[in-house]
């Protein structure tokens, strides 16, 4: 008895659709949020992560009901983020329906950010996004969608981002992303052993194997994928049922 | 049947609504007194801040309809804070009072595990319980929380995360959940409608 190692998609969105790995679903409506999740919902996927990667602010209100939709369609929680700049945007998030909200660049220049998050919301519903980026002997923390470094180490910023409030983090390696070559093991496992919150992994995770060795060997307590669940390459069905043989104590639904 | 939910101006309220409109079941929320007063089913969801729903109690004048409520035998189900206010205090603002309806305080898990709790576990039932009847025993329940009831004689299922803790209460007409059954898929499903038939 303890606590399953979780399997989280997560859509990004330009606020209303799905922009990203969304090439093949078997759905009517491939880049429908609404319809994805509620495919994930019943495929057993343990949360949800909902993102706005445009973050403009004209089309907040589009994703706000994005949110709501998304919401709508869960039995499991739902984090939701991209653009969140105070506390006010996090406070829309969480009232259209999201558990959690995660911050990113703007929590890197303000992180104040975080603590007044999670005073509002508590550090169960903050999830400090961080994108790193191997650089010499260390990782960069990487921010404006992973384009430009904020010159800040990634283990340091953590370990800040956590005092500050945050109750998980959202560990993405910008090296692996989108590369399908798995998940950034050593990375993973350097930032779960920083830091005393849960640590969720993401970027890189192509094969079932490539979650077997983010769980065991990169200590991460959950990981995270896009493309390959839209896609319709890899249910998270079987992907449990894989983990499961390979002794990763997961949550298999009947 | 009508839920009256506790709106206390934090929390996910939207998700709870949810789960019982799936399950036919009318809710209303509301953060009046008198609402409270006349409730015939009570449910107390909470996130954040122990602090945060304690004061807001008091600010908005609930804590004695609330605890009359309950007095009086109206069914009431807790979930995570709402479990852990209906003891005495927390450690997690130990200067407050919780609604001290039972004894024993919430204390916070041991540093020696990842914190918050979060993410899915399994529970082991202790005694008879009415509230998970029909549960398998390797259910999984999704738990975010740092502070947990670690001893109390309520306690019908407990849950291990560095610490043996209550995750399921029942006593009377109170019941209680630390994890979030209305985030727990199936599972979850069915603990509300074992405490909807209860309350009926």
């Amino acid at each position: 008895m303890s606590l399953a190692h979780r399997i989280i998609p997560c859509l990004d969105t330009d606020g209303e659709r799905v922009v990203k790995g969304v090439n093949f679903v078997g759905l009517r409506d491939a880049g429908d949020p609404v319809a994805l999740a509620a495919r994930y919902n019943a495929e057993g996927a343990d949360e949800l992560v909902v993102l706005d990667i445009a973050a403009s602010r004209d089309r907040r209100p589009t994703f706000l009901e994005t949110i709501r939709r998304v919401a709508a369609e869960l039995a499991i929680p739902l984090t939701a983020g991209g653009g969140i700049r105070t506390l006010e945007d996090g406070r829309a998030v969480v009232r259209a329906g999201a558990d959690k909200v995660t911050v990113n660049t703007a929590a890197v220049e303000r992180p104040a950010l975080i603590s007044e998050l999670s005073r509002e919301f508590g550090a169960q519903a903050v999830v400090l996004a961080i994108d790193a980026k191997r650089v010499g002997d260390h990782w960069d923390v990487m921010v404006r969608g992973g384009r430009e470094s904020a010159s800040r180490n990634a283990l340091e910023w953590a370990r800040i981002g956590v005092a500050a409030g945050a109750g998980e983090i959202l560990l993405t390696s910008v090296d692996r992303d989108g590369t399908q070559s798995g998940f950034d093991v050593t990375l993973t496992a350097a930032i779960s052993g920083a830091v005393t919150v849960p640590v969720i992994a993401s970027g890189g995770a192509k094969s079932p194997a490539h979650f077997v060795e983010i769980f065991r060997e990169g200590a991460a307590d959950a990981a995270l994928a896009a493309s390959i669940f839209h896609d319709g390459v890899q249910s998270i069905h079987a992907l449990k049922q894989f983990l499961a043989s390979h002794g990763v104590e997961v949550r298999l639904s009947c | 049947m009508k839920i009256t939910i506790l709106d206390y101006g934090a929390g996910n309220v939207p998700s709870v609504e949810r789960a019982l409109q799936r399950l036919g079941v009318e809710s209303h929320r509301t953060a009046s007194p008198e609402c409270i007063s006349k409730a015939e089913v009570l449910l107390l969801p909470g996130v954040g801040h122990y602090a945060a729903l304690v004061r807001a109690l008091d600010e908005k004048h609930l804590r004695a309809p609330l605890i009359g409520a309950i007095h009086r035998g109206v069914p009431f189900l807790g979930i995570c804070l709402g479990l852990q206010v209906l003891f005495r205090s927390s450690e997690e603002a130990s200067e407050l009072r919780g609604l001290n309806l039972l004894p024993g305080i919430v204390s916070a898990l041991p540093p020696n595990v990842k914190l918050p709790h979060m993410g899915w576990n399994q529970i082991e039932n202790k005694r008879e319980s009415s509230l998970l009847s029909g549960i398998d025993a390797g259910a999984y329940f999704y738990f975010a929380h740092s502070y947990a009831a670690l001893d109390s004689n309520a306690t019908t299922a407990t849950c291990s995360h560095g610490a043996e803790f209550a995750a399921v209460i029942e006593q009377r007409n109170i019941f209680a959940v630390q994890f979030h059954p209305e985030k727990s898929g199936d599972s979850g499903v069915r603990v509300l409608q074992s405490f909807l038939r209860l309350a009926a």
